[in-house]
């Protein structure tokens, strides 16, 4: 299978053979940036055509069609537009605080997408604690929100931040809940040994069963609502609140939160690819070596990706589907039902685990 | 000077500025702001020294716990933005005194400790940090653990203390 260290070690060596430690380690920290932020870009103005067109697929429309073929290049107009807006500067609010809101915003959802393991040797940040602190970035977004609804100085923008407030550190709880039930069935928290451990011995999800396939489901659940995406979309819904939180946002300033919402729906399909169908494991059944041999033929990164995309599948379906909730039923949702059923599947797979249950 | 001392000045002088501006701030949000940058530094000292686990639970307590936590009970109890009123003479005098008083006794504690530092210096602990110094399975068992280095005990309290918290919210809270 295709290792991507080897490159990049190769790349290593070449630059420590011209230049002095320091700066490789800086024009390394440049590229890998670099590499980032354009990916971050590129999946950013695809995720916005894939939801258009789901989204038209769902309600019987046809979605953008008229610029470029299948409507494809409106995405690109979009973006445009989007840089060229004019920036609104609001009076009687507090300004620096309204511009560092989307910074920390995009910041947190940056740093999440650096731990997605791409290919076998092609994770960012690889730590031995990579879940833990995957989780632990990703609440940062949240006071960004909460400081862009404060900022503003408008009513409707502050009871945005207060209900993606309250919700994101809602659903937090049974993301993490699920995610350490699904680390009590690896034994690592390392992404690039997650990915290693299910592509030698098969995706979690089939190796933990009915326990990891209901973890799934929480999952897939929580992380909607850890999006602020439909049916838990209300910190904007747009009929009570016309914008939540980004209501005084203009131009590119809005355009990060937008950016930091698909990028973050993205990175929650990402996790849910590596902990549970295995990242850029290929599929392989014990016993058939000729189909895993040609399974192993395909490389890592379309692996992920296509997993990815099937995740994405299942949370816009979910998104399209269901009637948007009211506060207290989000509420009600994620601390008599989601919570007490997370606590359950954990012990039920540390039970499993210390049996010998599973596979 | 290598990449890490580099890295090591920019942070520390980072962290002493948003510290400086967090208590000189008169909005109270901005000073909240202020304070998630100190702690964020503080978490990157952490991943430096190569202890992602302690810069994890850095982050994830302090900059998406306890700073959320600010700044929703701010947003909830203060009405526009509520600036602080100037101090009388009599307060700056009490706040001087005070952090006069801090300083000494953390100088005098730093002082008494009497870092090794060449030491450290020889030694590749603190050169070439490696997270792999201390394992996730050794604090996971030191966690639970009753012998020697166990946390068993404190865990346990400190797991009481919380359940109290919840029981005392739910108590304020419910519906009469």
């Amino acid at each position: 299978m295709f290792d991507f260290s080897d490159f990049t070690s190769w790349l290593d060596t070449v630059l420590l053979r011209v230049m002095p430690e320091w700066l490789t380690i800086l024009v390394e920290c440049v590229l890998v940036a670099l590499g980032i932020i354009t990916l971050y870009a590129i999946f950013a103005m695809v995720m916005i055509y894939v939801e258009r067109k789901f989204c038209a697929f769902v309600q019987c429309r046809l979605g953008p069609d008229r610029v470029g073929p299948w409507g494809t290049v409106q995405v690109v107009c979009d973006v445009l537009k989007m840089l060229t807006k004019e920036i609104v500067s609001l009076r009687k609010t507090d300004r620096f605080l309204h511009a560092l809101a989307p910074f920390l915003v995009v910041t947190a959802s940056m740093t999440t997408f650096a731990c997605l393991p791409w290919n076998k040797g092609a994770q960012i940040l690889d730590f031995n604690v990579g879940v833990f602190f995957f989780l632990a970035v990703g609440s940062i977004g949240v006071v960004g929100i909460l400081l862009a609804g404060w900022s503003a100085n408008n009513k409707y923008s502050l009871i945005g931040a207060m209900r993606a407030g309250a919700q994101i550190i809602s659903y937090e709880l049974s993301i993490g809940m699920v995610m350490l039930t699904m680390i009590c069935l690896a034994g690592t928290m390392s992404f690039s040994e997650l990915c290693q451990n299910q592509a030698e011995g098969g995706w979690y999800i089939f190796r933990g069963h009915i326990v990891a396939l209901a973890a799934f489901i929480v999952y897939l659940i929580a992380g909607n609502a850890e999006c602020n995406r439909g049916p838990f979309d209300l910190p904007e819904s747009e009929s009570e609140l016309t914008a939540g939180y980004h209501t005084e946002y203009s131009g590119m300033d809005f355009g990060y939160y937008y950016l930091a919402e698909y990028l973050n729906l993205f990175i929650c399909a990402g996790m849910a690819s590596t902990v549970f169908l295995g990242g850029w494991a290929p599929f392989v059944i014990p016993g058939l070596d000729g189909f895993n041999e040609v399974m192993a033929m395909i490389p890592g990164f379309v692996w992920f990706l296509a997993k990815v995309f099937f995740v994405l599948f299942l949370l816009l379906w979910e998104r399209w589907t269901f009637p948007r909730l009211r506060i207290d039923q989000i509420l009600t949702l994620e601390w008599k039902y989601l919570i007490p059923i997370s606590m359950t599947l954990l012990v039920l797979m540390a039970l499993c685990v210390s049996l010998g249950l599973t596979f | 000077m290598n990449a890490q001392d580099i890295m090591f000045v920019i942070l520390a002088v980072f962290i002493v500025c948003s510290a400086f501006a967090t208590v000189i701030s008169r909005s109270i949000v901005r000073a909240a702001t202020y304070l998630l940058f100190v702690l964020l530094g503080t978490a990157g000292l952490y991943f430096l020294m190569g202890y992602t686990f302690l810069g994890s639970v850095q982050t994830m307590v302090y900059a998406g716990g306890v700073i959320v936590l600010y700044v929703f009970s701010i947003l909830l109890t203060s009405g526009q933005q509520e600036e602080l009123r100037s101090t009388s003479l009599k307060k700056t005098v009490m706040g001087l005194v005070i952090a006069l008083v801090g300083f000494g006794v953390f100088y005098s504690v730093l002082w008494m400790y009497g870092f090794p530092v060449q030491e450290f210096a020889a030694s590749r602990f603190l050169n070439s940090p490696d997270e792999n110094v201390i394992t996730m399975q050794t604090i996971g068992e030191n966690m639970l653990s009753t012998g020697k280095n166990g946390y068993l005990l404190p865990f346990e309290a400190v797991s009481v203390l919380l359940l109290a918290c919840i029981v005392a919210g739910i108590v304020i809270a419910r519906k009469r």
